[in-house]
């Protein structure tokens, strides 16, 4: 039985082939007539994984500066923090936030309510800020001291020395990694799908389940990957190539 | 200058007994030194002997261990004194320039009196031009330190420090760096700074030109002033042996 499904389903990949000859649509079509239900879908990942990268960005960067504090024990809670969440798996990560979050937040007497997505956004965002901390600490690090130095002594505080003179610097040493990571972030927020978020893959599920034909399975899943490298191949090829690129010392 | 006008009034730099280690290495252990308004001083000395050291720690870029050290009255390692003044009075240029790569010539020589000083954008604009001017690099206002050579850049952290309108200025060995070709520019900005009366402190391994420059030279060995004179009895008359083998190493 499990062999000739297997052996079934790639012939279902050609068009007009296998399931088409019992009457029944073929693979290609359904999968042309479903292209905006998943692309609609996609779109919730791609405004996930946007918004995840922009609030761990800042998260990122507020604990990352908090590795290099010089209040000891600022320092030491941001250390464990990033050490901590960059070695919890994301999906459990989700779950606290799915199963401990409240449904709405009271701020000043007015209920604000706390959708489903929106904890998922922070879910993805604390794995991700973890390692955006990492990224910043060592951005920071990788900049002479001389900077530093100088900076002293021309009168600058250490505040403005890190916004003024070393993150606009780090910037560029960062771009790489940081969007290597925003990859990453779009390839886990399938996860959203597992907490109960409606997304692409809730999208072919719901498609597929309306059918209950087997050799759909390949086909549909087979296209969503497709999606997914299509949005992320090209991120990471700019990536390689901002990484070969030698970072002058013009901005 | 003239050494008995500079007697009268109280020095501008005054240190006594500066002691300072690291990871309990002694490398300042006693040192007392002072410079009069208007005065060059030239510190040299073998490498180790802690000329650098405390050059950093007359603007208070590190800390002592023992002794005082004053800037026009300031007590510099007074934890009560006011940063911001002693850097105002104290400009310091660095033999690896530490220009900021991401700004402009005129970005770098306006950001402190911008920021630290909060003084209006047009006024520093000026000054900054004007420096540039004074530093013989008109034309370059636009280009990045990465397109200077070392010899310019050196020369636009003169004009950087310069803009802070400090007392005193401090060069730390700022010709070691540089091609040979480039040294003697540097050295025709630092003499021409002199000869406007303005105090210098100098760490350098140009013996040529302190002898041409200084007013009084301090030979420093082991974390020890071994012996001060005026330049010319210093160049002239040594006394004592380690600075005779110093310079007949040297000259």
């Amino acid at each position: 039985m499990l062999s000739a499904r297997a052996f079934v389903l790639p012939a279902a990949l050609l068009p007009g082939t296998a399931a088409a000859a019992d009457g029944a649509a073929p693979a290609w079509l359904l999968l042309w007539q479903w292209t905006p239900a998943i692309a609609s879908g996609f779109l919730m990942n791609v405004l996930i994984s946007v918004a995840a990268m922009l609030l761990a960005s800042l998260l990122g960067l507020a604990v990352g500066l908090g590795q290099l504090s010089g209040l000891a024990p600022w320092r030491r809670a941001c250390h464990f923090l990033t050490h901590f969440f960059r070695n919890a798996p994301w999906l459990v990560v989700l779950f606290y936030c799915m199963l401990l979050l409240p449904f709405q937040l009271r701020l000043f007497g007015v209920a604000l309510p706390f959708p489903d997505w929106a904890k998922a956004i922070l879910g993805i965002a604390i794995g991700a800020a973890a390692n955006v901390s990492e990224i910043v600490r060592g951005a920071v690090q990788s900049i002479p001291p001389g900077q530093w130095e100088s900076a002293e002594s021309l009168g600058f505080s250490r505040r403005q020395t890190v916004w003024l003179i070393v993150l606009p610097q780090c910037l560029r040493r960062m771009l790489p990694s940081w969007m290597n990571l925003y990859a990453l972030v779009v390839v886990s927020t399938p996860l959203c799908n597992i907490v109960g978020v409606h997304e692409v893959m809730s999208v072919a599920g719901e498609l597929l389940a309306n059918q209950d034909r087997h050799d759909l399975l390949l086909p549909v899943y087979g296209y969503l990957l497709l999606w997914f490298f299509a949005y992320c191949y090209p991120i990471a090829r700019l990536t390689r190539l901002l990484e070969r690129r030698p970072a002058p010392s013009l901005p | 200058m003239n050494p008995s006008a500079a007697t009268r009034r109280p020095p501008l730099i005054r240190c006594r007994e500066v002691r300072k280690s690291f990871n309990g290495v002694e490398v300042l252990r006693g040192v007392c030194l002072d410079v009069a308004r208007g005065e060059v001083v030239c510190i040299i000395g073998p490498s180790g002997s802690g000329k650098s050291t405390l050059l950093r720690c007359i603007n208070g870029l590190a800390r002592i261990d023992g002794g005082s050290i004053h800037v026009d009255g300031l007590d510099v390692h007074d934890p009560a004194t006011d940063r911001l003044a002693l850097r105002r009075k104290v400009g310091m240029v660095f033999q690896q320039y530490n220009l900021f790569p991401h700004k402009t010539v005129l970005k770098n020589i306006m950001m402190a009196p911008l920021h630290v000083l909060r003084e209006p954008r047009a006024e520093v604009e000026a000054r900054a031009r004007a420096l540039i001017a004074k530093v013989r690099l008109q034309g370059k206002e636009d280009a990045y330190p990465g397109e200077l050579s070392g010899g310019q850049q050196q020369r636009v952290a003169i004009a950087r420090s310069l803009a802070m309108r400090p007392e005193v200025m401090l060069f730390d060995e700022v010709t070691a760096a540089l091609d040979p070709e480039t040294v003697s520019e540097v050295l025709v900005t630092i003499r021409e700074l002199a000869a406007e009366g303005m105090t210098c402190v100098l760490v350098t391994h140009e013996m040529g030109f302190a002898r041409e420059v200084a007013d009084h030279v301090y030979f420093t060995d082991a974390g020890l002033i071994v012996e001060h004179a005026p330049a010319a009895d210093f160049f002239n008359r040594p006394h004592d042996p380690r600075t005779q083998a110093f310079l007949a190493k040297v000259l």
